[in-house]
């Protein structure tokens, strides 16, 4: 029995083999298995298009948050699956530099290098981007109406007091695409006067979450009223009927969700054909489905777009406000991240607080303006929107490389603890500081 | 002098009270352990104190003195506290109306008094803020009438609130077990010398029901002090599991910060257990008298019985408040800002009912496998702990209890790393087998089983085994006829628990789950909850999840209480 299930194997492997060299000349393998972080509202259509022209060849979605989808495909290296399909670029970026992921030349014309200022495939060729997004505010309009406050439109809206409690937004450490917005202030607004921004918007947020679509989540419930998102979480939930409705701010930067084929895949052609389906005329119309409302990167497939559909290849102000510089990103990724956490997801009550008492001392002072009041007062917003480490410091890779994983034989001169714990007690000083001192002001404006 | 000299000429496994067949079975389940539990979590874990120069300390170091840390060890164990009590207030005035009166509804409450566990992932989370939220239907209610909001889901205090609401069932199904076995003479001994009503509970019944308590109330500290997913729920950060978690998702699998974390909740949850193990020592929970079928069932009247009908009311409508929220999610269009949803439709339903069979099945399957392991290795290890002097079967207790506060996702990622590797003979790698998905469900769930076990033997005497094999039985028919019969409740509450809870788990899920048809209901809820046109699929699958767990609940219900009938005709 044995001997004959053996044979039965190697006329099998022989067979696959004979399929296999065909394969590159016309054929494609039977099976490829796509790791998504998509949903399936975009997953399954893609399939089906996708399995129609290619008949023959069958596609299985794997679904795992980003995370869970590289770790998996780290530890299935012996056996990987085909291909790598999700939003956040850095996810990309992590894979490349493990080598997890193949080199490939799509066989599709027609996409112009760049959309705003962000290169939309891999400049080393490693993966493609398929679908844009820009980042924005989506708000609940049934929760905006019942609590009479304005419309939201500009990241600096945000920092008004009547948004006291009522926006959130995901960590930059666990979600990409937020730490692509968090970045783009930073970049459009400077390193300080960015940070000053991002916390005094963190004084009104009510939490910090920790998967990017808990903030859709919250919103489409009416659990808070406006959240940092990005397009499609905004644009979905509104076409899927949700009493929502989302705008770009004037500075937002677009980015490309990404496709790649894995390193060691055993479906090559069915890979790259998936690969060039995606990016193909046919497959970027998909896009278009009220349910996934994402941003196409064929320039062509916006002739068939309905009316009022943002399009970042002719609405120039969408994505150029700022230039995004990747590298400069990349650089501090990790350290953004840590910093933010430590400031604002860790200490978010204490943050609270300090706002929620220059906020009151803002309307004191408003009424009767002293001197003393507005100088404390001015020391209170001091404290309560400084970081504790410079610009030229962030980018100093000695330091931002604290917070990256360790290398083999190069021992690290500080560690993260040490840096983390450093920023903790700044954060939490500086903020009952700043409380005091505009509680000091509310007085002194009596 | 001569009982030692006759000791040291007794063989090994005399000395150890086993015999060869058990000594196999114990290195069965030693094995299970080291493989799928000590292993791959060593190979995840081990850089906690693995350093570039060898073992360290360093990062143990690092953690005492971050403020953030020791702020959240101090609010972890506060939550897990005030979680105790409060699940206690709600959990053990239940658990004495089902088991010492004649209460018509004891069924339902059995059945779904398990089902606050199944807190489907998201699903769960969407439909608590819906009706608990800050904008929920409760407060939205508030509001429009008085004109003010009370902030269940926020800070410490929410987690408290949803974490006793969501745990309670531990207390109240091991609690019921424990009661149902104790041995009806003990109160009418107490009755006789003249303690009645509350004397008489607090006094006799409650202190001989104390192993089925300390066995709940200990599975619900350590499941708080662990769990992760309210606090997340909630945007709560600065306690332990969060912080765990975050920094091994977050920083990378390679951070050592967050696998000190997590070693130093593995020791901590092991000396609460250890703690509560004190509680019950030396002191004797058995009942040698058996076939009375346990308490006499007193009716309720008057007042009592408006009292406990309320009560029984109050209770299962607020802790079945998310499942309703759930059902009326899946039943919804939209909701959103308002206390019910706009409009009603079967569509969701539906959109789901191509995949939802297979889906189910799947569940039942894994989740069926895996409690029937819990119980095997959970029972077997009782034995040995509360049975024989094997050395090392505290080891064995305590490994399997450590799982409860080994993050899912270190343990799947062991898992894949260990047996990723190994093949099966049609060439797919073991670790993507379903088989492997079963094994890390009994894993994760096994203390549930095993504390369940432990309550159940404890109370159940020595001598009616020594009597059994006095009369010429064997171990192994002791074993059937006498003692698997008299924990029969205990292993059906050990085995429910592990089902529920096995049901709704995500994070190992989704690590393991390879293919589609594979996939548990859990996977399809995740699926599902990714967009918000989801939503509504994703709810009517969590509402089959909640239906597949009631059901399980119930029959084993049925079950012990036909064995109960059946044993109180044969007395």
């Amino acid at each position: 029995m044995e001997r004959y299930l053996g044979f039965r194997a190697r006329v099998a492997i022989a067979a696959l083999a004979f399929v296999a060299s065909h394969a590159t000349a016309q054929g494609l393998e039977p099976k490829i298995t796509v790791v998504t972080s998509f949903s399936k509202d975009v997953t399954q259509p893609f399939t089906q298009a996708f399995e129609a022209a290619h008949p023959g060849t069958k596609l299985e979605v794997l679904s795992r948050n980003t995370q869970a989808g590289v770790a998996f495909v780290r530890e299935t290296r012996a056996n990987p699956p085909d291909l790598f399909w999700a939003s956040a670029p850095d996810a990309f970026e992590v894979l490349k530099k493990s080598g997890l992921i193949d080199k490939y030349q799509p066989r599709v014309s027609g996409i112009p290098a760049k959309i705003g200022s962000y290169p939309i495939h891999d400049p080393d060729g490693f993966y493609f981007g398929f679908a844009a997004s820009g980042y924005g505010i989506m708000y609940n309009t049934r929760y905006v109406a019942a609590n009479r406050l304005p419309l939201p439109k500009e990241w600096d809206d945000l920092k008004k007091p009547v948004y006291f409690g009522h926006v959130g937004i995901s960590a930059p450490s666990r979600s990409g695409t937020t730490h692509l917005t968090v970045e783009t202030i930073l970049q459009g607004e400077g390193w300080a006067k960015g940070w000053s921004t991002l916390l005094e918007i963190g004084g009104n947020l009510t939490s910090v979450s920790d998967r990017s679509f808990g903030v859709p989540d919250a919103v489409n419930s009416g659990q808070y009223g406006v959240g940092i998102v990005i397009d499609f979480f905004g644009l979905s939930a509104k076409a899927s009927g949700f009493p929502v409705e989302f705008v770009y701010p004037k500075l937002t930067a677009v980015v490309p969700a990404n496709v790649a084929i894995i390193k060691g895949t055993r479906s090559p052609n069915a890979a790259a054909a998936f690969v060039d389906f995606v990016l193909s005329e046919k497959g970027q119309a998909i896009l278009l489905d009220p349910k996934i409302q994402r941003l196409p990167v064929q320039p062509a497939v916006y002739d068939k777009a309905p009316a009022g559909y943002p399009n970042p290849f002719k609405d120039t102000s969408l994505g150029a406000a700022v230039n995004f510089d990747s590298f400069l990103s990349e650089a501090r990724y990790e350290l953004v991240n840590s910093l933010y956490d430590r400031l604002i997801t860790f200490r978010l009550k204490e943050l609270n607080e300090a706002w929620k008492a220059i906020h009151a001392a803002d309307a004191a002072v408003a009424r009767k303006p002293t001197e003393e009041a507005k100088r404390l007062l001015g020391e209170a917003r001091g404290l309560a929107s400084a970081i504790p480490i410079g610009d030229a410091e962030a980018k100093d890779p000695q330091i931002a490389g604290v917070f990256r994983p360790a290398e083999k034989d190069k021992p690290k001169p500080v560690r993260q603890a040490e840096f983390e714990e450093r920023w903790d007690a700044f954060a939490k000083k500086n903020y009952a500081e700043a409380k005091a001192k505009a509680e000091q002001a509310t007085r002194a404006a009596r | 002098m001569s009982a030692l000299a006759l000791s040291r000429r007794r063989p090994l496994l005399d000395r150890w009270n086993l015999t060869a067949t058990q000594l196999v079975l114990a290195g069965l389940v030693a094995a299970f352990l080291g493989l799928f539990l000590v292993l791959p979590v060593l190979r995840v874990m081990g850089v906690a104190f693995w350093g570039p120069d060898g073992f360290t300390t360093q990062n143990l170091e690092d953690f005492f003195a971050t403020s953030l840390f020791r702020e959240s060890f101090f609010n972890s164990c506060y939550v897990a506290t005030m979680a105790v009590l409060l699940a206690s207030i709600i959990a053990v005035p239940l658990a004495t109306i089902i088991a010492r009166y004649d209460y018509p509804g004891a069924g339902l409450i059995h059945a779904l008094g398990a089902v606050p566990l199944v807190m489907p992932p998201f699903v769960g989370a969407v439909a608590m803020q819906l009706i608990w939220g800050r904008n929920g239907s409760v407060n939205l209610i508030l509001m429009d009438l008085f004109g003010f909001k009370i902030p269940f889901m926020e800070g410490l205090n929410g987690v408290i609130f949803v974490e006793a609401l969501h745990y309670f069932p531990f207390i109240l199904l091991n609690l019921a077990a424990s009661l149902a076995n104790i041995d009806g003479s003990m109160e009418e001994a107490g009755q006789n010398l003249g303690a009645s009503g509350w004397s008489l509970y607090r006094r006799i019944v409650f202190p001989l029901a104390l192993p089925g308590y300390v066995a709940g109330a200990s599975l619900v500290f350590v499941k708080v002090f662990d769990d992760l997913g309210t606090p997340l729920l909630l945007n709560v950060t600065n306690m332990l599991a969060p912080q765990a978690y975050l920094r091994i998702t977050s920083v990378g699998l390679d951070d050592p910060v967050g696998y000190v974390i997590s070693a130093i909740m593995v020791v901590f949850s092991l000396v609460a257990m250890g703690v509560a193990s004190l509680a019950l020592r030396g002191k004797d929970y058995a009942t040698q008298q058996r076939g009375g079928g346990g308490l006499g069932r007193r009716k309720l009247t008057g007042w009592a019985k408006v009292l406990a009908h309320g009560f029984v009311i109050v209770a299962l409508l607020v802790s079945l408040s998310p499942h309703l929220g759930i059902l009326l999610l899946s039943l919804g269009t939209i909701w959103s800002f308002s206390v019910l949803p706009d409009a009603f439709t079967f569509d969701h339903y539906a959109t789901i009912y191509r995949e939802g069979p297979q889906l189910v099945t799947n569940t039942v399957l894994y989740c069926g496998l895996a409690a029937a392991i819990d119980v095997l290795v959970g029972g077997a290890i009782a034995y040995f702990v509360l049975r024989t002097c094997m050395p090392g079967r505290n080891v064995l207790h305590y490994v399997a209890m450590a799982s409860l506060a080994v993050p899912g996702i270190v343990l799947a990622i062991g898992i894949l790393r260990t047996y990723y590797d190994i093949k099966l003979p049609d060439g797919r790698a073991l670790a993507t087998f379903w088989g492997m998905l079963v094994i890390a469900y009994a894993i994760r769930r096994l203390p549930y089983a095993l504390q369940s076990c432990l309550a159940a033997l404890r109370q159940v005497h020595g001598s009616l085994e020594e009597a059994a094999e006095n009369l010429g039985a064997g171990k192994l028919a002791t074993l059937r006829r006498i003692v698997l019969p008299l924990m029969a409740g205990g292993l059906l509450a050990g085995f429910v628990t592990s089902f529920a809870t096995a049901a709704v788990e995500l994070s190992d899920t989704l690590l393991l789950v390879t293919r589609e048809i594979d996939a548990p209901i859990s996977y399809g809820v995740y699926v599902y909850m990714q967009s918000p046109a989801g939503r509504g699929p994703g709810a009517a699958l969590g509402v089959l999840a909640v239906i597949v767990v009631a059901l399980g609940a119930w029959a084993s219900h049925w079950l012990a209480e036909k064995d109960r009938r059946r044993r109180s005709r044969e007395g």
